[in-house]
């Protein structure tokens, strides 16, 4: 295989695990543009899709479709019940307090994972098929259309949602300013719920799309948070379309490091990269600045 | 540092040095010899949280820092233990202070997700680099912990050093925070920018306690290597780096007692627990969860109960004047 | 300017040149110029939004200008730390007092002496005899201070139970704890009675007589005229008048930023 289709068979896979990580940077995004926390629980969304998924799929037989969506509510549930819950409830509303809560919650939800699901992975079988098509040359993955598609089109409804509908636009008002949105009437508090909820079923999704290639277990929730994360850092924090290019970009900078230059170090790529992107630009690619004044 | 602080460290080691006559199982001694470690940890840590205001998610590399330099300085350079300590404290000192000086511009959880980061990649190196370290199955054969010609062979003779210098820095801690230094740290906790204009150095001081919590968590890290005498990546993942952030929560951040009871309960907890296994994650998640939301200060707050900064949950507006010209 | 220096006849203590300060698109310092000579009250007033406390906040080195300069016994000093600028000797308090309510009233004015004193991290936490003399002679020294401002009393209240005439107090105690050449003071009798601000006004002029350089930010206008020496009237962030009192009171210019037109 010549360098250049090697180059592009490394961007291809890139992209394929970039989008599941813009999915889980949008979730990053949404809840810090709604309450300025990070939510460290979002990773353990996306493993909650997988296994939700693969309890209604492989265990109860349920049709695909139908798996899918309760996947969705079941885990968007999860992320009611999380900020209902603890969050809500906290009596301290410190930023710090209520992220080391979401790290409680990260903990608990893990804990829980390994009794009800046990420690080994799973995986689901891929939505069309195991064969390899082929396109310019590399060889491309059904299950990567997949997801490269249904992450589009995730976008694409997250875009009409919040410039087309008035609940999408009462969130951005949230974003920009929490103090505002309240005087103008906004329920705040009802589109933070609806925040955790959105991030919970983003998380579903990302789960569910990605388990066929990399399986999953109780304990990856954390490293895909952490790059998700990243992700959202590297695109400039709070901005959705930065959150994509995040994703994609780190995806895309993980898969031609790992395939040119070690494989062993991939994991800790993405977070050089981000150290990198932190030390230079710490407003990320495309966010507004947050650096304290001096 | 006041006599109340005194009588209450006088009781202190009085009973840290009678319980082993009363202690005859090694395993007790041995959680409490770790525990001794990690109060230095959270100590540490408590120093920065508490009075720098600062959040760190990634002391398990500092530690692991501290275990890894000196096993590998002793066991496979010949170096000796008076010096590789020394040196592997040294080594974390600079490397703290040059993850100080960029992410001190940062506020908030970028920090937080810098010293994550930090941790994620020297726990990575600790399994990657196998030919120095040992890879994920460990590194074996570290000498044990000796002074002058005495070796520390019996969790017993540990247990005496360990806490003697667990007392100590838990005693020097009490100074400096009862201090010139101690006070400046507190008002820059409390209010940065009217610290700053009083004359304190508000971005040295943060260099510097950074640097001093992560020297505390290297040596505490080197004095575990020595006395396990074997080590492995799994105890320096980013999981420890949340259990001792945990401790210094729990205890009270601000509070250096609060830190000795955070970190002795929260070491033997999970001893306890042990029984439970399988749910000893889901129960720390829980207690976790349960401690942050009703005891956010924690179970010894500091002076006032107001150590920590005022945050607010709605960062500033854009538009908005800085912090000085709002009025409250 | 060459003029007013040699108008006052007197070394300049401070001295601000062309200074501006942009936040977003607003201009909240536009070339700003003025000098201030010692021993004096030098009073800066205008209405709102005028950008007193910002031209506070760039002495004392929390906001760095975008243009011009600030000059200390001729060093500048635009570029430097807020902790460097008190290391110098200037002090300032705050438009609303921002003590720390962590520690006590003592407390809070022995941090004020901390440019003055050196005891580091090792002494701190060794505790050596020498440093044991510095903190004896912190105390001391902090008690005498609030002595002066009449808080001794109080030295172990938390400033949180103090009133807002004590907690201005304290500020300035704090504030005077670093023996600054030059004190700050931003609107210091604001939120203070009729008798307060009289007491305040005679605590001010105390600390001059002792040959304390001050310059306040007020929009008291009885207190402004009754003890300033000299008046610099700032509008829009630049200056349109300084002179004596007097001058000011029946200065056109002025009267006219004030009722608006």
């Amino acid at each position: 295989m010549t360098l250049s289709l090697q180059i592009f068979q490394f961007i291809l896979s890139g992209l394929t695990a970039g989008s599941t990580y813009a999915l889980i940077a949008i979730g990053f995004s949404l809840i810090h543009n709604a309450t300025g926390i990070v939510n460290f629980a979002q990773g353990e969304f996306v493993m909650l899709g997988g296994m939700f998924m693969i309890t209604f799929y492989t265990f109860l037989k349920f049709p695909m479709l139908l798996s899918f969506i309760l996947t969705v509510f079941s885990v968007a549930a999860v992320g009611l019940l999380l900020e209902r819950g603890p969050i809500r409830r906290a009596r301290s509303k410190e930023i710090l307090i209520l992220v080391m809560i979401t790290i409680g919650a990260s903990i608990f939800i893990k804990g829980l994972s390994m009794i009800l699901w046990g420690k080994n992975p799973m995986t689901l079988p891929s939505f069309s098929g195991e064969a390899p098509i082929v396109f310019l040359g590399a060889a491309v993955m059904p299950q990567s259309i997949w997801i490269f598609g249904i992450t589009m089109g995730v976008v694409a409804a997250l875009s009409y949602f919040f410039k087309g509908t008035m609940t999408g636009k009462a969130m951005r008002a949230v974003a920009a300013s929490r103090r505002s949105a309240r005087l103008t009437g906004i329920p705040v508090d009802r589109m933070i719920l609806l925040s955790f909820t959105l991030s919970g079923a983003l998380g579903a999704v990302a789960g569910i799309i990605l388990t066929p290639i990399t399986t999953t277990s109780y304990d990856v929730g954390v490293m895909l948070g952490l790059k998700g994360f990243s992700a959202a850092i590297l695109g400039g924090y709070g901005s959705m379309p930065g959150a994509v290019i995040g994703g994609l970009l780190l995806g895309t900078l993980e898969s031609l490091a790992a395939g040119l230059i070690s494989s062993e170090y991939k994991d800790a790529l993405a977070f050089l990269i981000l150290l990198t992107a932190l030390f230079f630009k710490p407003s990320g690619i495309l966010g507004r600045g947050r650096l304290r004044q001096v | 540092m006041g006599n109340k602080n005194k009588i209450f460290l006088l009781i202190y080691a009085l009973i840290i040095f009678t319980l082993p006559a009363i202690l005859q199982n090694n395993y007790h001694l041995m959680v409490l010899n770790v525990a001794a470690l990690n109060i230095m940890v959270v100590i540490g840590l408590n120093l920065l949280m508490g009075y720098a205001g600062q959040i760190s998610l990634g002391h398990a590399a500092f530690f692991g820092l501290g275990a890894y330099l000196s096993a590998i300085f002793t066991a496979t350079h010949g170096v000796p233990l008076w010096l590789a300590m020394p040196l592997a404290m040294a080594i974390a000192g600079i490397v703290a202070y040059l993850i100080a000086i960029p992410t001190l511009k940062l506020e908030g959880h970028y920090l937080v997700m810098a010293t994550l980061g930090f941790n994620i990649i020297i726990y990575i190196v600790m399994i990657q680099f196998d030919a120095v370290t040992g890879g994920p199955s460990g590194f074996a054969g570290i000498p044990r912990m000796q002074i002058g010609g005495l070796i520390f062979a019996s969790d017993r003779q540990i247990y005496y050093l360990f806490w003697a210098i667990s007392i100590a820095v838990l005693f020097f801690s009490l100074n400096l925070i009862h201090s010139r230094v101690g006070r400046a740290m507190a008002a820059l906790s409390h209010n940065e920018i009217a610290a700053g204009c009083a004359g304190v150095d508000t971005e040295g001081y943060k260099a510097k306690i950074f640097v001093i919590s992560a020297v505390l968590a290297s040596l505490a890290g080197s004095l575990y290597a020595h006395y396990i005498t074997f080590i492995s990546p799994g105890t320096f993942s980013f999981f420890y780096s949340i259990q001792v952030v945990t401790m210094v929560l729990v205890g009270g951040r601000g509070s250096l007692w609060g830190s000795v009871f955070g970190a002795l309960l929260l070491t033997l907890l999970p001893e306890a627990l042990h029984a439970v296994q399988e749910y000893s994650v889901l129960i720390y998640g829980l207690i976790l969860m349960v401690v942050l939301v009703f005891f956010p200060r924690g179970l010894f707050p500091g002076i006032g109960g107001l150590f920590a900064k005022r945050r607010t949950v709605l960062p500033p507006d854009s538009r908005e004047r800085p912090a000085l010209e709002k009025r409250a | 300017m060459m003029l007013e220096v040699t108008l006052q006849g007197k070394q300049t203590i401070l001295e601000t040149r062309e200074v501006t300060l942009r936040f977003g698109g607003l201009e909240a310092l536009n070339g700003l110029s003025f000098s201030v000579t010692p021993h004096q009250i030098v009073s800066i007033i205008g209405p709102n939004g005028a950008g007193k406390t910002t031209l506070l906040n760039a002495i004392t080195g929390v906001y760095s200008p975008h243009g011009g300069e600030i000059f200390f016994h001729g060093a500048p000093i635009s570029r430097l730390k807020p902790f460097q600028i008190a290391a110098l000797g200037i002090n300032r308090t705050f438009q609303q007092a921002q003590l720390f309510s962590n520690m006590s009233v003592l407390q809070n004015v022995m941090v004020g002496m901390h440019p003055k004193t050196k005891a580091g991290f090792l002494s701190g936490a060794l505790h050596p005899p020498g440093e044991r003399i510095e903190e004896k002679k912190i105390r001391e020294r902090a008690e005498r201070l609030l002595a002066f401002f009449g808080l001794l009393p109080k030295a172990d209240w938390t400033p949180g139970h103090l009133s807002i005439a004590e907690q201005k107090r304290l500020e300035i105690s704090r504030a005077m704890a670093s023996e600054p050449e030059l004190l700050l003071l931003d609107e210091p009798v604001a939120g203070l009675n009729i008798r307060e601000t009289e007491a305040l006004g005679d605590l001010i002029i105390r600390l001059k007589e002792q040959g304390q350089t001050i310059i306040l930010v007020e929009h008291n206008m009885h207190l402004v005229m009754g003890i300033s020496d000299w008046l610099i009237v700032l509008h829009h962030g630049s200056k349109i008048g300084e002179g004596r009192p007097e001058e000011m009171q029946k200065d056109s210019q002025v009267v006219e930023a004030y009722l608006g037109r």
